[in-house]
């Protein structure tokens, strides 16, 4: 019972692991980028939803609402001043520029909230549902956000393929010259897939905050590198892909933090991530391309 | 065999050589008449050896970064493996050596060796990968090495070296000592680190990376930079020199670990986080990326910068971030490009010659 209590922790953090990495596996198929940045959008959209419950008196969900608001509007500003003069420029310049823009909305959030830890009030209450009389305890917030993940996972992918939007974003990231020709607007796209991705990177950012209560300029960046490291693990551009690395991994860091060691947990982490690239370059679903000359 | 390598260069590139080393001598030269005469404060005289160390990693990440054209983002990785087996060489040797330049030498030979052997170790899963995932391997590997550390405990003492993971379970005998306690790092350092010693530090650096630039392997590195498939099909062995760039470049930034940590009575594991990496980068990427001069000097000016302003101090790292944005932006963008490119008459004649 203690193991299930154990993997359902493990699959709560994995769906917000899998959430956050739905936006840089998404950004990373249409656009081909590293948006380093991803992890802080995750921490804004925590600032926000705190503001708004706890200063302005905002009903929780409507608190989320307004998260997603900002950040999907944050996405669009900071794809539209970073990273679109830089389509055509070498990854290594683009990465560089999305670390700087990580490190600029740390350290904005630094100037505009100081660096207090703040207590984030929980979504939904502290309460539990008790099972097996009480042997196995499942908090609301961790059935909320499994719950979440699965509602956001199951829209998108028929977003992805059943409407029009989806069909021009899968167009973009199999050939952009191509979806040009056929009348698709690319760079419309690529604002599209940053908004959807940092609204998603609000929601994660509510969700882990509910879960874990401290809230820090900080908060996003660890969080943001091991949801890249799920995304990465699930095989980076695909989104069945990022929602199982994300799950894996959540449930490989909860076990290695109850069986192995706590302070270790991070490093078994990633080392399971320098595995699984070893023997799959491409990551667990990923599709490996070759490179024409 | 310097000599005859630099005999044989195109003048430029012997030029910027040179350029690089009399600067850096002469700033030395500056710096210890000015300290000696005591126009230096104390604080800047403290500031003299880390901002060596630093130095030491902008050029050996630029080695990677510039030269081979990957991108590291866990250097600072290298930089604590080379502190904390220097450091612990050092005490080791205390009793042996009495002679603390001797020592502090040898220290930082001892951690050149453990960082070259992480960095081999590393570089074997990590350069079959590239790319995008190549760095984020760095990253993980960067963690790795600081979570590790911060778990890592060893003692002396008569029966030999004790040492072990997670808690501290050395049971060392009477009269032993704990000399990396884990979390709480290694502290009562003697802080034998001089200037001297950085100085010829960066300067051993600067001839090893340039002799490497300007050889077969150097040209190899280039050529894989600049075009990976174009360099395998004319046979070059891609992940020997990667290698070899990958490994010297970590034993580099571990014999400046050891140097810097030297200069502090403690050090801990959490000092060299992925922060001092990205510290690191903006030198490179600030300074230009395989320009090994550019890199000394934003090493020197973005430490001290942020000691002079230090009302500003808050805004540090926001300044670092809106720079990296802005060069990468600026260099990428062809109309800046050529109106930087307007305004600066040196740049213009060295291209044109």
């Amino acid at each position: 019972m203690i193991f299930l209590n154990f993997f359902i922790s493990g699959i709560s953090l994995g769906s917000i692991y899998a959430i956050i990495a739905l936006g840089y596996t998404m950004v990373y198929g249409i656009a081909k980028m590293l948006n380093f940045a991803h992890g802080d959008v995750i921490m804004v959209g925590a600032y926000v939803c705190f503001y708004a419950v706890s200063r302005y008196g905002f009903n929780p969900f409507l608190g989320v609402v307004l998260a997603m608001a900002v950040c999907t509007l944050l996405g669009i500003i900071v794809e539209r001043l970073a990273y679109k003069p830089l389509r055509q420029a070498p990854s290594l310049a683009v990465l560089i520029t999305a670390i700087g823009m990580s490190y600029f909305l740390q350290n904005t959030a630094l100037l505009l909230w100081s660096s207090n830890p703040k207590v984030f009030p929980s979504v939904i209450g502290r309460g539990a549902f008790k099972l097996f009389d009480g042997a196995l305890s499942v908090s609301h917030i961790t059935a909320l956000t499994i719950g979440a993940c699965l509602v956001i996972m199951v829209v998108l992918s028929l977003f992805i393929s059943k409407t029009k939007l989806g069909k021009a974003m899968r167009a973009c990231s199999e050939d952009k010259g191509a979806a040009q020709l056929m009348g698709i607007n690319v760079n419309a796209t690529i604002s599209m897939t940053f908004a959807i991705g940092s609204g998603l990177a609000a929601i994660a950012g509510a969700l882990l905050c509910s879960a874990y209560p401290t809230l820090m300029p900080t908060t996003g960046a660890l969080p943001g590198i091991k949801a890249f490291t799920a995304a990465v693990f699930g095989g980076i551009g695909s989104i069945p892909g990022a929602f199982l690395g994300g799950l894996m991994l959540g449930v490989i860091e909860i076990f290695a933090k109850a069986y192995i060691s706590s302070q270790l947990s991070d490093a078994v982490v990633f080392g399971v991530l320098i595995v699984v690239l070893l023997v799959k370059p491409a990551g667990l679903l990923g599709k490996m391309t070759q490179e024409k000359v | 065999m310097t000599m005859r390598r630099l005999i044989n260069l195109k003048r430029v590139e012997a030029r910027r050589i040179y350029l690089t080393y009399a600067v850096v001598i002469a700033a030395y030269v500056i710096c210890q008449v000015m300290s000696s005469t005591g126009f230096l404060s104390s604080s800047m005289r403290g500031m003299l050896v880390p901002i060596c160390a630093y130095m030491v990693m902008a050029v050996s990440l630029n080695l990677v970064v510039g030269i081979l054209g990957e991108l590291s983002l866990g250097h600072a990785g290298f930089m604590s493996v080379g502190a904390f087996s220097g450091v612990a060489a050092a005490f080791l040797m205390q009793g042996v050596i009495p002679f603390a330049p001797v020592r502090l030498a040898l220290a930082m030979a001892v951690a050149a060796v453990f960082a070259a052997v992480a960095g081999f170790l590393i570089g074997i899963p990590v350069l079959r990968l590239k790319g995008d995932y190549l760095a984020i391997v760095t990253l993980a590997f960067g963690e790795i090495i600081k979570s590790i550390l911060n778990n890592f405990y060893l003692g002396v003492d008569s029966q030999g070296l004790h040492f072990s993971m997670l808690t501290d379970t050395t049971r060392l005998l009477k009269g032993g000592k704990l000399i990396i306690r884990g979390p709480m790092g290694i502290s009562g350092i003697q802080k034998i680190a001089t200037f001297p010693a950085g100085f010829i530090l960066l300067m051993i650096a600067l001839m090893i990376v340039f002799n490497l630039v300007n050889s077969r392997s150097g040209r190899a590195f280039m050529a894989i930079r600049d075009d990976r498939i174009a360099a395998e099909s004319i046979g070059l062995d891609i992940t020997k020199y990667k290698m070899m760039a990958f490994v010297m470049s970590a034993a580099l930034a571990g014999s400046a670990g050891a140097l810097f940590a030297m200069n502090y009575s403690t050090i801990v594991a959490n000092k060299f986080d992925f922060n001092t990496s990205i510290l690191i980068l903006v030198f490179v990427v600030l300074g230009g990326q395989g320009n090994m001069l550019g890199s000394i000097i934003a090493a020197a000016v973005l430490t001290i910068l942020p000691e002079k302003l230090r009302e500003f101090s808050e805004y540090r790292m926001l300044l670092y971030a809106v720079i990296l944005i802005v060069m990468m932006l600026a260099t990428n963008n062809a109309e800046i490009k050529n109106f930087l490119a307007g305004l600066n008459p040196f740049r213009r004649k060295e291209e044109a010659e």
